[in-house]
Protein backbone atom coordinates (compact mmCIF):
# COMPACT_ATOMS: atom_id res chain seq x y z
CA UNK A 1 0.00 0.00 0.00
CA UNK A 2 2.34 2.19 1.04
CA UNK A 3 4.45 1.42 -1.89
CA UNK A 4 1.62 2.14 -4.39
CA UNK A 5 1.21 5.24 -2.43
CA UNK A 6 4.86 6.66 -2.86
CA UNK A 7 4.05 5.42 -6.58
CA UNK A 8 2.10 7.72 -6.93
CA UNK A 9 3.66 10.42 -5.45
CA UNK A 10 6.22 9.93 -7.52
CA UNK A 11 4.16 9.87 -10.34
CA UNK A 12 2.80 13.19 -9.61
CA UNK A 13 5.78 15.04 -8.82
CA UNK A 14 7.17 13.63 -12.05
CA UNK A 15 4.18 14.97 -13.73
CA UNK A 16 3.30 17.70 -12.02
CA UNK A 17 6.02 20.41 -13.26
CA UNK A 18 5.81 19.25 -16.98
CA UNK A 19 1.91 19.28 -16.89
CA UNK A 20 1.72 20.23 -20.45
CA UNK A 21 0.80 17.16 -22.00
CA UNK A 22 -2.99 15.69 -21.24
CA UNK A 23 -4.27 12.81 -23.79
CA UNK A 24 -7.34 12.59 -24.93
CA UNK A 25 -8.56 8.98 -25.56
CA UNK A 26 -11.62 7.24 -26.55
CA UNK A 27 -12.29 3.56 -27.93
CA UNK A 28 -14.20 2.79 -30.68
CA UNK A 29 -17.19 1.13 -28.82
CA UNK A 30 -17.78 1.25 -25.32
CA UNK A 31 -20.07 -2.14 -25.34
CA UNK A 32 -18.92 -5.36 -27.04
CA UNK A 33 -22.14 -7.48 -27.87
CA UNK A 34 -22.51 -11.16 -28.25
CA UNK A 35 -24.56 -12.45 -30.73
CA UNK A 36 -25.37 -15.49 -32.08
CA UNK A 37 -22.65 -14.94 -34.60
CA UNK A 38 -20.08 -13.48 -32.00
CA UNK A 39 -16.34 -14.73 -32.99
CA UNK A 40 -14.96 -11.93 -31.36
CA UNK A 41 -14.05 -8.76 -31.66
CA UNK A 42 -12.25 -6.20 -32.80
CA UNK A 43 -12.24 -2.31 -31.57
CA UNK A 44 -9.75 0.93 -31.95
CA UNK A 45 -8.42 3.05 -29.67
CA UNK A 46 -7.63 6.46 -30.68
CA UNK A 47 -5.85 9.15 -28.75
CA UNK A 48 -4.66 12.51 -29.28
CA UNK A 49 -1.40 13.96 -27.28
CA UNK A 50 -2.73 17.73 -26.26
CA UNK A 51 -0.02 20.19 -25.72
CA UNK A 52 0.03 23.20 -23.56
CA UNK A 53 0.66 25.83 -25.97
CA UNK A 54 3.11 27.31 -23.24
CA UNK A 55 5.56 24.73 -22.75
CA UNK A 56 8.66 24.19 -24.77
CA UNK A 57 8.67 20.77 -27.05
CA UNK A 58 10.53 17.59 -25.53
CA UNK A 59 13.76 16.42 -26.83
CA UNK A 60 12.85 12.74 -27.70
CA UNK A 61 9.65 11.33 -29.03
CA UNK A 62 6.45 10.66 -28.20
CA UNK A 63 5.43 6.25 -26.89
CA UNK A 64 2.66 5.70 -26.00
CA UNK A 65 1.85 2.63 -23.61
CA UNK A 66 -1.75 0.51 -23.96
CA UNK A 67 -2.85 -2.02 -21.39
CA UNK A 68 -6.03 -3.02 -21.63
CA UNK A 69 -6.91 -5.23 -18.88
CA UNK A 70 -9.96 -8.44 -18.57
CA UNK A 71 -11.81 -8.95 -15.57
CA UNK A 72 -10.46 -10.30 -12.97
CA UNK A 73 -10.03 -14.34 -12.64
CA UNK A 74 -9.08 -17.01 -10.66
CA UNK A 75 -6.05 -19.18 -12.40
CA UNK A 76 -5.22 -22.74 -11.62
CA UNK A 77 -2.42 -23.87 -13.22
CA UNK A 78 -1.84 -27.76 -13.45
CA UNK A 79 0.60 -29.63 -14.13
CA UNK A 80 0.76 -33.37 -14.76
CA UNK A 81 3.27 -36.18 -13.65
CA UNK A 82 3.39 -39.90 -14.27
CA UNK A 83 1.48 -41.93 -11.40
CA UNK A 84 2.08 -45.62 -12.37
CA UNK A 85 0.85 -46.11 -15.93
CA UNK A 86 -0.92 -42.82 -16.36
CA UNK A 87 -0.18 -38.90 -16.81
CA UNK A 88 -2.31 -37.07 -14.10
CA UNK A 89 -2.48 -33.24 -12.99
CA UNK A 90 -0.22 -33.72 -9.43
CA UNK A 91 1.19 -30.37 -8.52
CA UNK A 92 -0.55 -27.03 -8.93
CA UNK A 93 -0.41 -23.30 -8.38
CA UNK A 94 -3.02 -20.64 -8.22
CA UNK A 95 -3.42 -17.14 -9.51
CA UNK A 96 -6.00 -14.90 -7.89
CA UNK A 97 -6.99 -11.72 -9.54
CA UNK A 98 -5.09 -11.85 -12.93
CA UNK A 99 -6.94 -10.55 -15.80
CA UNK A 100 -8.56 -13.02 -17.60
CA UNK A 101 -7.37 -11.17 -21.08
CA UNK A 102 -4.58 -8.93 -21.11
CA UNK A 103 -3.20 -6.67 -24.09
CA UNK A 104 -0.05 -4.85 -23.73
CA UNK A 105 0.37 -2.39 -26.78
CA UNK A 106 3.84 0.17 -27.17
CA UNK A 107 4.53 2.26 -29.96
CA UNK A 108 8.51 1.19 -29.89
CA UNK A 109 9.93 -2.21 -28.04
CA UNK A 110 9.60 -1.87 -24.74
CA UNK A 111 13.39 -1.56 -23.59
CA UNK A 112 13.38 1.59 -25.47
CA UNK A 113 10.46 3.28 -24.26
CA UNK A 114 11.29 3.28 -20.63
CA UNK A 115 14.36 1.54 -18.15
CA UNK A 116 13.44 -1.84 -16.71
CA UNK A 117 12.47 -0.28 -12.93
CA UNK A 118 9.50 1.45 -14.26
CA UNK A 119 8.49 -1.27 -16.75
CA UNK A 120 8.78 -3.42 -13.83
CA UNK A 121 6.44 -0.95 -11.86
CA UNK A 122 4.04 -0.23 -14.44
CA UNK A 123 3.29 -3.65 -15.37
CA UNK A 124 4.31 -3.13 -18.42
CA UNK A 125 5.31 -6.79 -19.65
CA UNK A 126 2.95 -9.92 -19.18
CA UNK A 127 5.71 -11.82 -16.61
CA UNK A 128 5.70 -8.60 -14.91
CA UNK A 129 1.96 -8.80 -14.06
CA UNK A 130 1.30 -12.23 -13.62
CA UNK A 131 4.55 -12.27 -11.49
CA UNK A 132 3.18 -9.39 -9.81
CA UNK A 133 -0.23 -10.57 -9.38
CA UNK A 134 -0.02 -13.76 -9.28
CA UNK A 135 0.76 -15.24 -5.90
CA UNK A 136 4.06 -13.07 -5.48
CA UNK A 137 7.18 -12.79 -7.27
CA UNK A 138 8.50 -16.06 -8.05
CA UNK A 139 10.26 -17.21 -5.03
CA UNK A 140 12.18 -20.99 -6.61
CA UNK A 141 12.33 -22.13 -9.95
CA UNK A 142 9.30 -24.23 -10.03
CA UNK A 143 7.04 -21.36 -8.98
CA UNK A 144 8.30 -19.49 -12.28
CA UNK A 145 8.15 -22.94 -13.82
CA UNK A 146 4.11 -22.08 -13.74
CA UNK A 147 4.33 -18.83 -14.45
CA UNK A 148 6.05 -19.46 -17.81
CA UNK A 149 3.55 -22.30 -18.48
CA UNK A 150 0.85 -19.49 -17.78
CA UNK A 151 1.98 -16.81 -20.08
CA UNK A 152 3.00 -19.51 -22.58
CA UNK A 153 -0.79 -21.14 -22.68
CA UNK A 154 -2.16 -17.88 -21.99
CA UNK A 155 -0.35 -16.48 -25.55
CA UNK A 156 -1.50 -19.30 -27.55
CA UNK A 157 -4.93 -18.77 -26.85
CA UNK A 158 -4.51 -15.15 -27.53
CA UNK A 159 -5.73 -14.05 -24.12
CA UNK A 160 -2.96 -11.95 -23.47
CA UNK A 161 -1.05 -10.21 -26.34
CA UNK A 162 1.97 -8.54 -26.28
CA UNK A 163 2.67 -5.82 -29.15
CA UNK A 164 5.53 -3.53 -29.81
CA UNK A 165 3.80 -2.31 -32.87
CA UNK A 166 0.94 -2.22 -31.26
CA UNK A 167 0.25 1.35 -30.95
CA UNK A 168 0.86 3.22 -34.56
CA UNK A 169 1.10 7.62 -34.97
CA UNK A 170 -0.85 8.90 -37.36
CA UNK A 171 1.03 11.96 -36.81
CA UNK A 172 3.18 13.35 -34.03
CA UNK A 173 -0.18 14.01 -31.79
CA UNK A 174 -2.73 11.28 -33.04
CA UNK A 175 -2.01 7.42 -32.48
CA UNK A 176 -4.29 4.58 -33.04
CA UNK A 177 -4.34 1.33 -30.92
CA UNK A 178 -6.22 -1.64 -32.98
CA UNK A 179 -7.64 -4.18 -29.49
CA UNK A 180 -8.17 -7.52 -30.75
CA UNK A 181 -10.43 -9.77 -28.45
CA UNK A 182 -10.34 -13.60 -28.96
CA UNK A 183 -13.67 -15.24 -28.92
CA UNK A 184 -13.05 -16.90 -25.24
CA UNK A 185 -12.20 -13.48 -24.05
CA UNK A 186 -14.07 -13.53 -20.75
CA UNK A 187 -17.42 -11.82 -20.72
CA UNK A 188 -17.48 -8.62 -18.48
CA UNK A 189 -15.78 -5.59 -17.81
CA UNK A 190 -12.49 -4.42 -19.46
CA UNK A 191 -10.02 -1.13 -18.52
CA UNK A 192 -7.75 0.29 -20.84
CA UNK A 193 -5.09 2.12 -19.65
CA UNK A 194 -3.37 4.41 -22.02
CA UNK A 195 0.28 5.83 -20.21
CA UNK A 196 2.27 8.49 -21.89
CA UNK A 197 5.97 8.59 -21.64
CA UNK A 198 8.99 10.64 -23.21
CA UNK A 199 12.94 9.86 -22.95
CA UNK A 200 11.73 7.31 -20.46
CA UNK A 201 9.57 9.48 -18.45
CA UNK A 202 5.63 8.82 -17.93
CA UNK A 203 4.09 12.03 -18.66
CA UNK A 204 0.76 11.13 -18.84
CA UNK A 205 -2.35 8.27 -18.18
CA UNK A 206 -5.47 8.04 -19.29
CA UNK A 207 -8.31 5.32 -17.99
CA UNK A 208 -11.23 4.51 -20.33
CA UNK A 209 -13.68 0.86 -20.32
CA UNK A 210 -16.07 -1.24 -22.23
CA UNK A 211 -18.07 -4.05 -21.66
CA UNK A 212 -18.34 -7.23 -22.90
CA UNK A 213 -21.89 -8.45 -22.38
CA UNK A 214 -24.03 -10.93 -24.20
CA UNK A 215 -27.15 -9.35 -25.68
CA UNK A 216 -30.34 -10.74 -27.31
CA UNK A 217 -31.32 -14.45 -27.80
CA UNK A 218 -27.81 -15.28 -25.94
CA UNK A 219 -28.40 -13.11 -22.97
CA UNK A 220 -31.80 -14.67 -22.30
CA UNK A 221 -30.43 -18.21 -22.64
CA UNK A 222 -27.85 -17.36 -20.38
CA UNK A 223 -29.80 -15.45 -18.02
CA UNK A 224 -32.80 -18.25 -17.88
CA UNK A 225 -30.37 -21.02 -17.36
CA UNK A 226 -28.80 -19.06 -13.88
CA UNK A 227 -32.37 -17.61 -12.98
CA UNK A 228 -34.35 -19.95 -13.77
CA UNK A 229 -32.81 -23.47 -13.94
CA UNK A 230 -35.96 -25.39 -13.21
CA UNK A 231 -37.85 -24.20 -16.34
CA UNK A 232 -34.41 -24.02 -18.38
CA UNK A 233 -34.06 -27.63 -17.87
CA UNK A 234 -37.47 -28.81 -18.70
CA UNK A 235 -37.72 -26.75 -21.80
CA UNK A 236 -34.49 -28.17 -22.47
CA UNK A 237 -36.07 -32.04 -21.61
CA UNK A 238 -39.37 -30.79 -23.48
CA UNK A 239 -37.17 -30.31 -26.53
CA UNK A 240 -35.48 -33.62 -26.42
CA UNK A 241 -38.68 -35.76 -26.11
CA UNK A 242 -40.56 -33.17 -28.66
CA UNK A 243 -37.92 -34.03 -31.01
CA UNK A 244 -37.84 -37.94 -30.39
CA UNK A 245 -41.26 -37.96 -30.87
CA UNK A 246 -41.37 -35.97 -33.87
CA UNK A 247 -38.86 -37.99 -35.60
CA UNK A 248 -40.34 -41.45 -34.72
CA UNK A 249 -43.46 -39.65 -36.56
CA UNK A 250 -41.86 -38.01 -39.29
CA UNK A 251 -39.71 -41.27 -39.95
CA UNK A 252 -42.58 -44.20 -39.46
CA UNK A 253 -41.84 -46.91 -41.59
CA UNK A 254 -44.68 -49.39 -40.63
CA UNK B 1 -20.83 -20.11 -40.09
CA UNK B 2 -20.39 -20.26 -36.57
CA UNK B 3 -22.97 -19.99 -34.33
CA UNK B 4 -22.07 -18.39 -30.59
CA UNK B 5 -22.89 -21.42 -27.67
CA UNK B 6 -24.40 -19.31 -25.20
CA UNK B 7 -23.11 -21.42 -21.69
CA UNK B 8 -19.92 -22.89 -23.29
CA UNK B 9 -19.46 -19.15 -24.06
CA UNK B 10 -17.88 -19.86 -27.45
CA UNK B 11 -18.37 -19.98 -31.48
CA UNK B 12 -18.04 -23.38 -33.05
CA UNK B 13 -19.37 -24.19 -36.53
CA UNK B 14 -22.71 -24.80 -37.03
CA UNK B 15 -22.31 -27.39 -40.14
CA UNK B 16 -19.36 -29.16 -38.11
CA UNK B 17 -21.30 -29.74 -35.03
CA UNK B 18 -24.48 -30.75 -36.76
CA UNK B 19 -22.35 -32.65 -38.93
CA UNK B 20 -20.33 -35.02 -36.20
CA UNK B 21 -24.51 -35.50 -34.33
CA UNK B 22 -25.27 -36.67 -37.91
CA UNK B 23 -22.24 -39.45 -37.47
CA UNK B 24 -22.84 -40.63 -34.41
CA UNK B 25 -26.99 -40.37 -35.06
CA UNK B 26 -25.84 -42.64 -37.81
CA UNK B 27 -24.16 -45.20 -35.89
CA UNK B 28 -25.69 -45.34 -33.10
CA UNK B 29 -29.08 -46.10 -35.31
CA UNK B 30 -27.32 -48.70 -37.21
CA UNK B 31 -26.16 -50.43 -34.11
CA UNK B 32 -29.13 -49.60 -32.09
CA UNK B 33 -27.00 -47.82 -29.17
CA UNK B 34 -27.40 -44.63 -27.67
CA UNK B 35 -24.42 -43.19 -28.79
CA UNK B 36 -23.13 -41.05 -25.94
CA UNK B 37 -19.94 -42.78 -26.00
CA UNK B 38 -19.13 -40.90 -29.38
CA UNK B 39 -20.90 -37.73 -29.09
CA UNK B 40 -19.21 -36.98 -25.36
CA UNK B 41 -15.29 -37.65 -26.51
CA UNK B 42 -15.72 -35.93 -29.70
CA UNK B 43 -17.66 -32.88 -28.23
CA UNK B 44 -14.68 -32.28 -26.02
CA UNK B 45 -12.45 -33.03 -28.65
CA UNK B 46 -13.78 -30.05 -31.05
CA UNK B 47 -12.80 -27.74 -27.54
CA UNK B 48 -16.85 -27.44 -25.68
CA UNK B 49 -15.86 -27.89 -21.89
CA UNK B 50 -16.58 -30.99 -20.37
CA UNK B 51 -18.93 -30.06 -17.97
CA UNK B 52 -20.63 -28.94 -21.12
CA UNK B 53 -20.56 -31.71 -23.03
CA UNK B 54 -21.88 -34.08 -20.52
CA UNK B 55 -24.78 -32.43 -19.31
CA UNK B 56 -25.44 -31.20 -23.27
CA UNK B 57 -25.38 -34.93 -24.00
CA UNK B 58 -27.95 -36.08 -21.43
CA UNK B 59 -30.50 -34.46 -23.32
CA UNK B 60 -29.44 -35.94 -26.63
CA UNK B 61 -28.88 -39.14 -25.58
CA UNK B 62 -32.59 -38.19 -24.31
CA UNK B 63 -34.27 -37.57 -27.55
CA UNK B 64 -32.56 -40.40 -28.99
CA UNK B 65 -34.12 -42.67 -26.81
CA UNK B 66 -37.58 -41.34 -26.68
CA UNK B 67 -37.66 -42.21 -30.95
CA UNK B 68 -36.65 -45.88 -29.64
CA UNK B 69 -38.54 -46.28 -26.96
CA UNK B 70 -42.03 -45.05 -29.60
CA UNK B 71 -40.73 -47.91 -31.70
CA UNK B 72 -40.45 -50.48 -29.46
CA UNK B 73 -43.60 -49.56 -27.77
CA UNK B 74 -45.63 -50.10 -30.66
CA UNK B 75 -44.26 -53.78 -31.05
CA UNK B 76 -45.15 -54.71 -28.16
CA UNK B 77 -41.14 -54.85 -27.22
CA UNK B 78 -40.94 -53.23 -24.11
CA UNK B 79 -41.12 -54.31 -20.17
CA UNK B 80 -42.49 -51.50 -18.65
CA UNK B 81 -42.41 -53.15 -14.88
CA UNK B 82 -39.07 -54.10 -15.47
CA UNK B 83 -38.37 -50.83 -17.41
CA UNK B 84 -40.23 -49.08 -13.75
CA UNK B 85 -38.01 -50.99 -11.78
CA UNK B 86 -34.30 -50.23 -13.86
CA UNK B 87 -36.04 -46.14 -13.36
CA UNK B 88 -36.38 -45.92 -9.52
CA UNK B 89 -32.30 -47.35 -9.21
CA UNK B 90 -31.86 -45.04 -12.30
CA UNK B 91 -32.99 -41.95 -10.74
CA UNK B 92 -31.50 -42.31 -7.37
CA UNK B 93 -27.76 -42.87 -9.69
CA UNK B 94 -28.22 -40.03 -11.44
CA UNK B 95 -28.93 -37.86 -8.46
CA UNK B 96 -25.64 -39.90 -6.83
CA UNK B 97 -24.02 -39.03 -10.31
CA UNK B 98 -24.75 -35.61 -10.49
CA UNK B 99 -23.36 -34.86 -7.18
CA UNK B 100 -20.23 -36.57 -7.47
CA UNK B 101 -19.70 -34.62 -11.35
CA UNK B 102 -20.47 -31.03 -9.48
CA UNK B 103 -17.51 -32.34 -6.65
CA UNK B 104 -14.90 -33.76 -8.94
CA UNK B 105 -15.10 -30.55 -11.22
CA UNK B 106 -14.39 -28.75 -8.13
CA UNK B 107 -11.81 -30.69 -6.83
CA UNK B 108 -10.26 -30.50 -10.61
CA UNK B 109 -10.62 -33.80 -11.07
CA UNK B 110 -13.05 -34.45 -13.03
CA UNK B 111 -11.73 -34.68 -16.36
CA UNK B 112 -9.20 -37.50 -15.20
CA UNK B 113 -11.87 -39.29 -13.69
CA UNK B 114 -14.06 -38.85 -17.40
CA UNK B 115 -11.07 -40.68 -18.97
CA UNK B 116 -10.10 -43.18 -16.57
CA UNK B 117 -14.16 -44.16 -16.96
CA UNK B 118 -14.13 -44.47 -20.57
CA UNK B 119 -11.06 -46.50 -20.21
CA UNK B 120 -12.34 -49.14 -18.01
CA UNK B 121 -15.89 -49.39 -18.75
CA UNK B 122 -15.73 -49.00 -22.93
CA UNK B 123 -11.97 -51.10 -22.59
CA UNK B 124 -13.79 -54.27 -20.49
CA UNK B 125 -16.91 -54.19 -22.86
CA UNK B 126 -15.36 -53.59 -26.11
CA UNK B 127 -12.86 -55.99 -25.15
CA UNK B 128 -15.13 -58.90 -24.32
CA UNK B 129 -17.49 -57.96 -27.05
CA UNK B 130 -14.62 -58.39 -29.40
CA UNK B 131 -13.66 -61.76 -28.26
CA UNK B 132 -16.70 -63.19 -28.53
CA UNK B 133 -17.56 -61.77 -31.61
CA UNK B 134 -14.09 -62.65 -33.25
CA UNK B 135 -14.76 -66.42 -31.81
CA UNK B 136 -18.08 -66.23 -33.60
CA UNK B 137 -17.00 -64.64 -36.68
CA UNK B 138 -13.99 -67.35 -36.93
CA UNK B 139 -14.75 -70.25 -35.34
CA UNK B 140 -18.40 -70.86 -36.78
CA UNK B 141 -18.62 -74.45 -36.47
CA UNK B 142 -17.68 -74.37 -32.95
CA UNK B 143 -20.89 -75.04 -30.29
CA UNK B 144 -22.08 -71.58 -30.14
CA UNK B 145 -20.18 -70.32 -26.91
CA UNK B 146 -21.26 -72.00 -23.76
CA UNK B 147 -24.20 -74.28 -23.24
CA UNK B 148 -27.18 -72.12 -23.05
CA UNK B 149 -28.21 -72.44 -19.35
CA UNK B 150 -31.28 -74.07 -18.36
CA UNK B 151 -34.29 -71.84 -16.73
CA UNK B 152 -34.34 -73.82 -13.34
CA UNK B 153 -30.56 -72.47 -12.91
CA UNK B 154 -30.66 -69.46 -10.93
CA UNK B 155 -28.00 -66.82 -10.02
CA UNK B 156 -27.58 -66.33 -6.23
CA UNK B 157 -28.65 -62.76 -6.63
CA UNK B 158 -32.29 -63.90 -8.49
CA UNK B 159 -33.55 -64.96 -5.18
CA UNK B 160 -32.55 -62.32 -3.03
CA UNK B 161 -35.84 -60.44 -1.02
CA UNK B 162 -37.90 -58.83 -2.66
CA UNK B 163 -39.11 -61.35 -5.63
CA UNK B 164 -41.03 -59.49 -8.61
CA UNK B 165 -42.56 -60.96 -11.37
CA UNK B 166 -42.48 -59.55 -14.82
CA UNK B 167 -44.88 -61.13 -16.91
CA UNK B 168 -43.97 -59.45 -20.48
CA UNK B 169 -40.15 -61.02 -20.01
CA UNK B 170 -41.85 -63.98 -18.38
CA UNK B 171 -39.52 -63.88 -15.40
CA UNK B 172 -39.30 -63.36 -11.38
CA UNK B 173 -36.42 -61.85 -9.97
CA UNK B 174 -35.68 -60.11 -6.96
CA UNK B 175 -35.70 -56.43 -7.17
CA UNK B 176 -32.98 -55.51 -5.19
CA UNK B 177 -29.70 -56.54 -8.36
CA UNK B 178 -32.14 -54.28 -10.67
CA UNK B 179 -32.43 -51.80 -8.65
CA UNK B 180 -28.62 -51.73 -8.40
CA UNK B 181 -27.76 -52.01 -11.92
CA UNK B 182 -30.10 -48.73 -12.55
CA UNK B 183 -28.14 -47.08 -9.74
CA UNK B 184 -24.92 -48.30 -11.18
CA UNK B 185 -26.47 -46.91 -15.09
CA UNK B 186 -27.78 -43.61 -13.70
CA UNK B 187 -24.64 -42.79 -11.76
CA UNK B 188 -22.39 -43.88 -14.76
CA UNK B 189 -24.36 -42.28 -17.29
CA UNK B 190 -24.61 -38.73 -16.01
CA UNK B 191 -21.01 -38.46 -14.95
CA UNK B 192 -20.27 -39.52 -18.42
CA UNK B 193 -22.70 -38.27 -20.60
CA UNK B 194 -23.91 -42.08 -21.99
CA UNK B 195 -26.61 -43.67 -21.57
CA UNK B 196 -25.11 -47.13 -20.35
CA UNK B 197 -27.29 -49.19 -22.99
CA UNK B 198 -24.17 -51.19 -24.18
CA UNK B 199 -23.79 -52.43 -20.28
CA UNK B 200 -27.55 -52.31 -19.42
CA UNK B 201 -28.00 -54.63 -22.40
CA UNK B 202 -25.34 -57.51 -22.00
CA UNK B 203 -26.22 -57.74 -18.25
CA UNK B 204 -30.23 -57.93 -18.68
CA UNK B 205 -29.44 -60.93 -21.62
CA UNK B 206 -26.42 -62.63 -20.09
CA UNK B 207 -27.37 -62.59 -16.23
CA UNK B 208 -30.84 -61.92 -16.01
CA UNK B 209 -32.08 -63.94 -18.97
CA UNK B 210 -34.28 -61.29 -20.10
CA UNK B 211 -35.79 -62.14 -23.81
CA UNK B 212 -33.74 -60.62 -26.34
CA UNK B 213 -37.32 -59.32 -27.74
CA UNK B 214 -37.65 -56.79 -25.14
CA UNK B 215 -34.25 -56.30 -24.04
CA UNK B 216 -33.63 -53.43 -26.05
CA UNK B 217 -36.45 -51.53 -25.66
CA UNK B 218 -36.49 -52.08 -22.00
CA UNK B 219 -32.97 -50.49 -21.81
CA UNK B 220 -34.26 -47.64 -23.51
CA UNK B 221 -37.09 -47.10 -21.78
CA UNK B 222 -34.77 -46.90 -18.89
CA UNK B 223 -32.26 -44.01 -20.16
CA UNK B 224 -35.26 -42.09 -21.46
CA UNK B 225 -36.04 -41.47 -18.33
CA UNK B 226 -32.64 -41.46 -16.58
CA UNK B 227 -31.37 -39.01 -19.05
CA UNK B 228 -34.25 -37.03 -19.02
CA UNK B 229 -33.47 -36.66 -14.73
CA UNK B 230 -29.72 -36.39 -15.86
CA UNK B 231 -30.61 -32.94 -18.01
CA UNK B 232 -32.66 -31.46 -15.32
CA UNK B 233 -30.45 -32.10 -12.65
CA UNK B 234 -27.59 -30.78 -14.51
CA UNK B 235 -29.43 -27.67 -15.71
CA UNK B 236 -30.51 -27.29 -11.59
CA UNK B 237 -27.00 -28.14 -9.85
CA UNK B 238 -24.79 -26.51 -12.54
CA UNK B 239 -26.18 -24.87 -15.09
CA UNK B 240 -24.10 -26.32 -17.65
CA UNK B 241 -26.79 -27.36 -20.33
CA UNK B 242 -26.44 -25.70 -23.41
CA UNK B 243 -29.65 -25.62 -24.74
CA UNK B 244 -28.43 -24.79 -28.45
CA UNK B 245 -25.82 -26.80 -28.84
CA UNK B 246 -28.60 -29.30 -27.77
CA UNK B 247 -30.93 -28.75 -30.33
CA UNK B 248 -28.53 -28.99 -33.16
CA UNK B 249 -26.89 -32.59 -31.29
CA UNK B 250 -30.50 -33.33 -31.47
CA UNK B 251 -31.48 -32.48 -34.90
CA UNK B 252 -28.40 -34.05 -36.58
CA UNK B 253 -28.57 -37.37 -34.37
CA UNK B 254 -32.09 -37.68 -35.12
CA UNK B 255 -31.64 -37.78 -39.03
CA UNK B 256 -28.38 -39.55 -38.82
CA UNK B 257 -29.93 -42.23 -37.06
CA UNK B 258 -32.83 -42.64 -39.16
CA UNK B 259 -30.23 -43.64 -42.09
CA UNK B 260 -28.36 -45.45 -39.70
CA UNK B 261 -30.87 -48.14 -39.20
CA UNK B 262 -31.71 -48.90 -42.72
CA UNK B 263 -28.10 -49.99 -43.23
CA UNK B 264 -27.92 -51.73 -39.72
CA UNK B 265 -30.44 -53.77 -41.71
CA UNK B 266 -28.75 -54.91 -43.82
CA UNK B 267 -25.70 -56.18 -41.44
CA UNK B 268 -24.87 -59.69 -40.90
CA UNK B 269 -25.17 -60.41 -36.73
CA UNK B 270 -21.22 -61.57 -36.38
CA UNK B 271 -20.62 -58.52 -38.32
CA UNK B 272 -23.01 -56.42 -36.55
CA UNK B 273 -21.39 -57.45 -33.21
CA UNK B 274 -17.57 -57.30 -34.05
CA UNK B 275 -17.94 -53.83 -35.96
CA UNK B 276 -19.23 -52.43 -32.73
CA UNK B 277 -17.01 -54.12 -30.78
CA UNK B 278 -14.13 -52.56 -32.84
CA UNK B 279 -15.62 -49.41 -32.69
CA UNK B 280 -16.24 -49.24 -28.45
CA UNK B 281 -13.04 -50.38 -28.12
CA UNK B 282 -11.34 -48.00 -29.99
CA UNK B 283 -12.47 -45.45 -28.05
CA UNK B 284 -11.12 -46.89 -25.22
CA UNK B 285 -7.71 -47.29 -26.91
CA UNK B 286 -7.99 -43.51 -27.82
CA UNK B 287 -8.48 -42.67 -23.97
CA UNK B 288 -5.75 -45.12 -22.61
CA UNK B 289 -3.29 -43.34 -25.27
CA UNK B 290 -4.38 -40.20 -23.96
CA UNK B 291 -3.45 -40.84 -20.33
CA UNK B 292 -0.88 -43.06 -20.93
CA UNK B 293 1.39 -41.27 -23.39
CA UNK B 294 3.34 -38.78 -22.17
CA UNK B 295 1.22 -35.26 -23.05
CA UNK B 296 3.20 -33.12 -25.30
CA UNK B 297 2.01 -30.33 -23.05
CA UNK B 298 1.89 -31.15 -19.19
CA UNK B 299 0.32 -27.80 -17.94
CA UNK B 300 -2.93 -27.25 -18.35
CA UNK B 301 -5.03 -23.97 -16.93
CA UNK B 302 -8.52 -23.61 -15.26
CA UNK B 303 -9.84 -20.46 -15.01
CA UNK B 304 -12.85 -18.91 -12.96
CA UNK B 305 -14.32 -15.92 -12.75
CA UNK B 306 -14.36 -13.42 -9.57
CA UNK B 307 -17.59 -12.70 -8.97
CA UNK B 308 -18.52 -10.07 -7.23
Amino acid sequence: MIRRALLLLALVLVAAPASAERLIISVSSSRVLITSSYTGAELVLFGVIERDGASVSRAGPYDIVVTVRGPATQITVREKARLGPIWVNAAQRKYAGLPGYLAIHSSRPMDQVTSEQLRERFLFSLADTIAAKGGGPPVDARAAHFNDALLRLKTAANLFQANDKGVVFLSPNLFRAAISLPATAPLGNYEAIVTLLSDGAPLATEKTDFEVVKTGFEARVALAAAMQPWLYGLVTVLIAIGFGWLANYAFRRD
Amino acid sequence: MPIYLPIAELPVSIFLIFGMAAAVGFISGMFGVGGGFLMTPLLVFLGIPPGVAVATGAAQIAAASMTGVLNFWRRDALDVKLGLVLVVGGLFGTLLGVLFFNAMRRAGYFELVLVLSYVTLLGTVGGLMLIESLRATFLPNRTKGQRPRRTDERWWFETLPLPMRFERSGLVISAIPLVLLGVFIGFAGSVLGIGGGFIVVPVLIYLFRVPTAVVVGTSLFQILFTMMAATMLHAVTNQSVDIVLALILIVGSVIGAQFGARVGQNLKGEHFRLLLAILIFGVAVRFAVEIGVKPTELFSIEQQEIRL
